[in-house]
């Protein structure tokens, strides 16, 4: 189960089995997309529990899920495919209501699903129901950008509030009966993403992010492992809301590691990183964007949080599920 | 084989191997061969030192009867190896010059104490270094602290930027005087110089020592550069300054070391025994944790005020004598006792760069003692106390390191231990020798990691050691593991972290076993995934069967159960009583408003891992006894139940233990009576001796158990929770009472500080097995 969690077992898993057997150089920078001549194409499944959340579905996350990756590509989303994975015996009316979340969705985001495909698996298979979505874009920008793009002096920016999702899901599960006025934060980051590259010249911002699973840290660690560079954070810096903190604390949870649908990281050149930032917050999405830290050349594939004491503490690329280090 | 007259003259070649170079060893040797008449030579290689002597074989004898018995303080010689000449003639005993090349054999020694000599100088007006803060000599002084690369010879430490004036270069020439081939020595006209300066490094005016003394006596935080680090001072006596002191360092209440002037201070505060004695004048002069003298003993008259602050709800003191002539300077100059703290904010690593300290320490210390000799490995303070007479090592570093630990077989291939994630040190094997590292610290910290592996680098060259085979911990977010399993080129060896711990005694007490491993501690990996720390093992070098532990509760939020004792109380009060713990239970009220979230936290497995740690169950009864819910540096709440505990009860709880295989402790059994006489009315110190002693009991009553299927009759304890005087005391007992031979630590701490032995003797053992064999 590790494998999915987002941190180096997954890692492990798509260098070791699927980079290796599907090799070849459009794959190889293992982007959230891929580029070809002056498209983006991505894929992604969505398997989530529960299927209905606060402030979304799994509809909603498919749509923007993808929608994200293609923006992160620095392009425009055009279209989608979807397909269904559903448990014989799943509500009509609940996938009405997720494919109805992905209308909108699309809506919201300017795209459109143009081709799907349903599959029905045996009861207790498939949770109910998965999705996958594929998405094309166009790159209508001369920008390329690259987890490898990162360079020291360039400013880490985080568009958001982080961890809201991820706790939203753990809470929604309904085992630990927690009130925290919490909803998931999912939503489509392209206008986000497009206004962000409308205000800095080009080549300025190196990378865009989403930061799913694994959250901010594993999203900082791929980016300073493929930079070789080190990514230095402040604690004090980094937006998390009072309440996914509060939950995070109860929970003994690191908010840096939780996921997020609707927040990405940007990392921007020190020259624009002021026109960046004002471009972040004059979108509804972006309005708590901050400047969170800044990249470095020592140490090499690092990320270190500066914590409140002054002292650095080393972010790194969780194995498997967080298990307790301490004495 | 040529045959050699009865009394006609006999050459002899000896070579002595060990910490035998910049110990004074030569001079030693052509002292004592002169007085004997003898002819030949003496000098060092890379494999130790070689002597050539020729004389009458009653000379000789006399000789090598004295070479051992007689050696200069800081020797420790491992093996001496005499083989037979040809006499050539005789002629005069000279000492030849040091020879670098060869493999690299010869060890370098630890940090020393000021020896008697040094201080009568220092103290004598008339004596060149009269009040000089650096006075050394072959027999003291700095040493590892200031080695950059080996052989050890001047330019190869950070005294090669002090060119020696024409007094000391005599001294260094001279093979009939103390300072003959003392590398670090210097004086008043060559060496480095103190200066006080202030947060911003401008140096104040006037002498520095009396200055600096001036601000300590007026309530002043002053930072004094030491042997391994920079160490922060107060005056013990003052509340004022302490409690600054604890407010800049952001360090609550983890108890501070003090620093007094001689052994009678020491006394008129602590009960010392011999070994205590021992202890704090030995060479290493460690910080020695004592009991304070307290209602039953009595305060000594002319016992100095010690403020509450400076350790706080601990019925122990810290104690260390000087050991530096700085430090024997200031106290002198400043005539009464100080607390000297390390040189950093909470947790972070201690400060030993100048620029770094002055960055670093400049919101804490009002000014700062430093000198220009460059420190060039971080090197804490050493910590031990006596247990039985015998000095037992919690934290060892300075003035120990880089001692090697013995291993009872040489190892087949050069080995790297790469440790714990807390308190890590790191181990390095060649042959029979574990050199383990100083204390590196807990390696999240960025600068700790660097130091880590910087660390590593410094002891391969030192030691000349290239690893073939690589130890780590099961953990796999564990730094030191991913550091190990990034390695090429090597083969790694996997050791779970509670057999390290038994492996680590058992080296430590030089045996193979099989043996009853009593591994208590806050927690570690298990082999199943799990996190352990309650554990029976049947253990020896190359394996481990889990052969008994406590019942697993879960962790509430993982390490939030960690800072949060009081979870660890729900989890247990949970487990102990079913239907939900009795009414009026203070615990539940103090932290109510998230108690029911935590319970459901824990019930749903929900970020919560399962523990058969005994740290975590010590942390909740601390909690149920309303001693501490939330604690500010590790094992506080274990160590403040200790503390409170007490020693004259001998009431035990009863926990029950399953009967299948493996044996299954309900701790929340003890956790349950200690609630019920809470509720009861017993005194808290009561129950909490009630509570060790029924552990104590359970310890016992699971080794008879094991030792009737398993025939073994030895048991080794360790793990943090074995630092626990009163538990270790109890089960040490009741075991010897029940015919166990009873093994404990000694010179490797049984805390994650030993982990690395642990996992070099395991890798050792596992690598003498057949290939098919090895795991
Ligand atoms: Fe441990
Ligand atoms: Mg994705
Ligand atoms: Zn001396
Ligand atoms: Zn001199």
């Amino acid at each position: 189960l590790a494998h999915g969690a987002g941190g180096k077992a997954t890692h492990t898993l798509i260098e070791g089995v699927f980079l290796e057997s599907f090799r070849n150089p459009v794959l190889e920078p293992l982007e959230d997309g891929a580029v070809i001549d002056e498209m983006a194409f991505t894929t992604d499944s969505f398997v989530v529990t529960p299927l209905f959340f606060p402030g979304g579905d799994i509809g909603d996350l498919a749509v923007n899920g993808t929608v994200n990756d293609l923006a992160m590509c620095g392009a425009r989303p055009r279209y989608l495919s979807a397909g269904f994975i559903l448990e014989e015996g799943f509500p009509i009316a609940h996938l009405r209501r997720i494919t109805a979340s992905m209308a909108a969705a699309a809506e919201a985001a300017g795209v459109h699903i143009v081709t799907g495909d349903t599959k029905v698996v045996e009861r207790g298979k498939a949770d109910g129901c998965y999705v996958v979505t594929s998405g094309v874009g166009t790159l209508e920008r001369p920008t390329r950008l690259s987890a490898a793009a990162a360079r020291p002096g360039d400013a880490v920016i985080v568009s958001g509030p982080i961890g809201e999702h991820g706790i939203t899901i753990m809470l929604a599960r309904g085992e630990l009966d927690i009130q925290a006025d919490l909803t998931s934060d999912t939503a489509p980051l392209n206008e986000l993403a497009a206004r962000l590259l409308d205000a800095c010249d080009d080549g300025d911002v190196r990378c865009l992010r989403d930061a799913t699973r694994g959250g901010v840290a594993t999203v900082l660690n791929e980016i300073a492992e493929a930079s070789k560079a080190a990514i230095v954070v402040n604690e004090d810096i980094i937006p998390v809301r009072p309440d996914v903190r509060g939950a995070c604390e109860l929970l003994g949870i690191d908010p840096l590691y939780v996921a997020c649908e609707g927040r990405m990281v940007a990392i921007v050149s020190q020259a624009s990183a002021e026109a960046a930032l004002t471009a972040l917050h004059s979108h509804p999405l972006g309005r708590e964007a901050a400047i969170v830290g800044r990249v470095n050349d020592d140490p090499p594939g690092l990320v270190l949080l500066k914590t409140a004491f002054g002292g650095t503490r080393i972010v790194d690329l969780l194995v498997g599920d967080p298990l307790p280090r301490i004495c | 084989m040529h045959t050699e007259p009865l009394d006609g003259p006999i050459r002899r070649h000896v070579r002595v191997e060990g910490v035998v170079q910049g110990v004074g060893f030569r001079p030693f040797v052509y002292g004592l061969a002169t007085r004997l008449g003898l002819a030949g030579r003496v000098g060092n290689d890379a494999g130790g030192v070689f002597v050539e002597v020729e004389g009458t074989p009653a000379g000789i004898a006399a000789f090598l009867a004295a070479l051992e018995r007689d050696a200069p303080p800081l020797a420790e010689i491992e093996r001496v190896t005499v083989r037979s000449g040809e006499p050539d003639g005789g002629g005069e005993f000279t000492i030849v010059g040091s020879d670098g090349s060869g493999p690299r054999q010869a060890l370098v020694s630890p940090d020393s104490a000021t020896c008697g000599d040094c201080l009568t100088e220092l103290a004598d007006p008339a004596d060149r270094r009269f009040g000089y803060p650096f006075i050394n000599c072959t027999n003291c002084g700095p040493r590892f602290t200031i080695v950059r690369d080996v052989p050890y010879d001047r330019p190869n430490t950070t005294m090669a930027a002090f060119p020696m004036c024409a007094a000391c270069a005599a001294e260094y020439a001279d093979p009939g005087d103390r300072r003959f081939h003392a590398q670090p020595i210097s004086c008043w006209d060559c060496g480095p110089r103190l200066r006080l300066v202030d947060a911003h490094g401008a140096e104040l005016p006037g002498d520095p020592l009396r200055a600096a003394a001036a601000l300590l006596r007026g309530s002043g935080v002053v930072a004094i550069k030491g042997l391994g680090g920079y160490h922060l001072a107060v005056r013990a006596d003052d509340e004022a300054a302490a409690s600054t002191l604890r407010a800049r360092k952001h360090r609550e209440d983890k108890p501070f070391a003090v620093m007094v002037p001689d052994v009678e201070t020491a006394a008129a505060l602590c009960e010392l025994d011999e070994g205590a004695v021992a202890s704090l004048t030995g060479r290493a002069r460690p910080i020695v944790l004592l009991p304070r003298r307290g209602a039953a003993t009595g305060r000594l008259p002319g016992a100095p005020a010690v403020a509450h602050s400076v350790a706080p709800g601990d019925r122990r003191l810290g104690l260390m004598l000087p050991y530096t002539p700085l430090h024997h300077l200031l106290l002198a100059e400043l005539g009464t006792t100080i607390v000297l703290t390390s040189g950093n904010v909470s947790d972070e690593p201690i400060a030993y760069d100048d620029a770094d300290a002055l960055e670093r320490l400049a919101g804490i210390a009002d000014a700062f003692l430093v000198h220009d000799r460059p420190i060039h490995i971080r090197t804490d303070d050493s910590v031990v106390r006596p247990f039985l007479g015998r000095e037992a090592v919690l934290r060892r570093s300075r003035g120990h390191v880089p001692d090697p630990v013995r291993l009872s077989r040489p190892a087949r291939r050069p080995i790297l231990a790469c440790g714990a994630e807390l308190k890590n040190t790191f181990c390095l094997v060649k042959g029979r020798h574990a050199f383990v590292s100083h204390h590196v610290g807990d390696l999240e910290n960025y600068e700790t990691m660097r130091s880590f592996v910087t660390g590593i680098d410094h002891f391969t060259r030192l030691f000349d050691v290239r690893p073939e085979l690589v130890a780590h911990d099961l953990h796999p977010e564990y730094l030191s593991t991913k550091h190990a399993l990034e390695m090429t080129g090597v083969d790694s060896v996997g050791v779970q972290h509670h057999h390290a711990h038994i492996a680590s005694c058992l080296a430590d007490n030089g045996e193979e076993g099989p043996v009853l491993g009593v591994a208590f501690d806050g927690l570690g990996y298990g082999a199943d995934g799990t996190i352990w720390g309650g554990e029976f093992l049947l253990a020896d070098l190359v394996s481990f069967r889990r052969l008994g532990h406590l019942a697993p509760v879960p962790m509430p939020g993982g390490t939030a159960a960690i800072r949060q004792p009081w979870r660890m109380a729900a989890a247990y009060l949970d487990a102990a009583y079913g239907g939900g713990p009795p009414e009026g239970l203070d615990v539940v009220r103090r932290n109510e408003a998230a108690w029911a979230d935590v319970l459901r936290l824990g019930r749903a497995g929900v970020n919560s891992p399962t523990t058969s740690s005994a740290g975590r169950l010590f942390d909740a009864v601390s909690a149920v006894l309303g001693l501490r819910d939330t604690i500010n540096y590790e094992g506080q709440a274990a160590v403040e139940l200790e503390q409170h505990a007490d020693p004259a009860e001998h009431g035990a709880y009863r926990a029950g233990v399953s009967a299948g295989r493996p044996v299954v402790v309900a701790g929340a059994d003890l956790v349950r009576a200690a609630a019920d006489d809470l509720l009861a009315g017993v005194a808290p110190a009561v129950v909490a001796a009630r509570f060790h002693n029924g552990t104590a009991d359970v310890v016992v009553r699971v080794c008879e158990m094991l030792r009737d299927e398993s025939g073994v009759s030895a048991v080794a304890l360790s793990g943090g929770v074995f630092q626990n005087l009163l538990l270790l005391g109890r089960v040490a007992k009741g075991l010897n009472a029940s015919g166990f031979r009873v093994l404990t630590h000694v010179r490797v701490p049984p805390n994650d500080g030993g982990i690395s032995v642990g996992q070099a003797a395991v890798a050792a053992a596992r690598d003498h097995l057949p290939e098919t064999a090895r795991e």
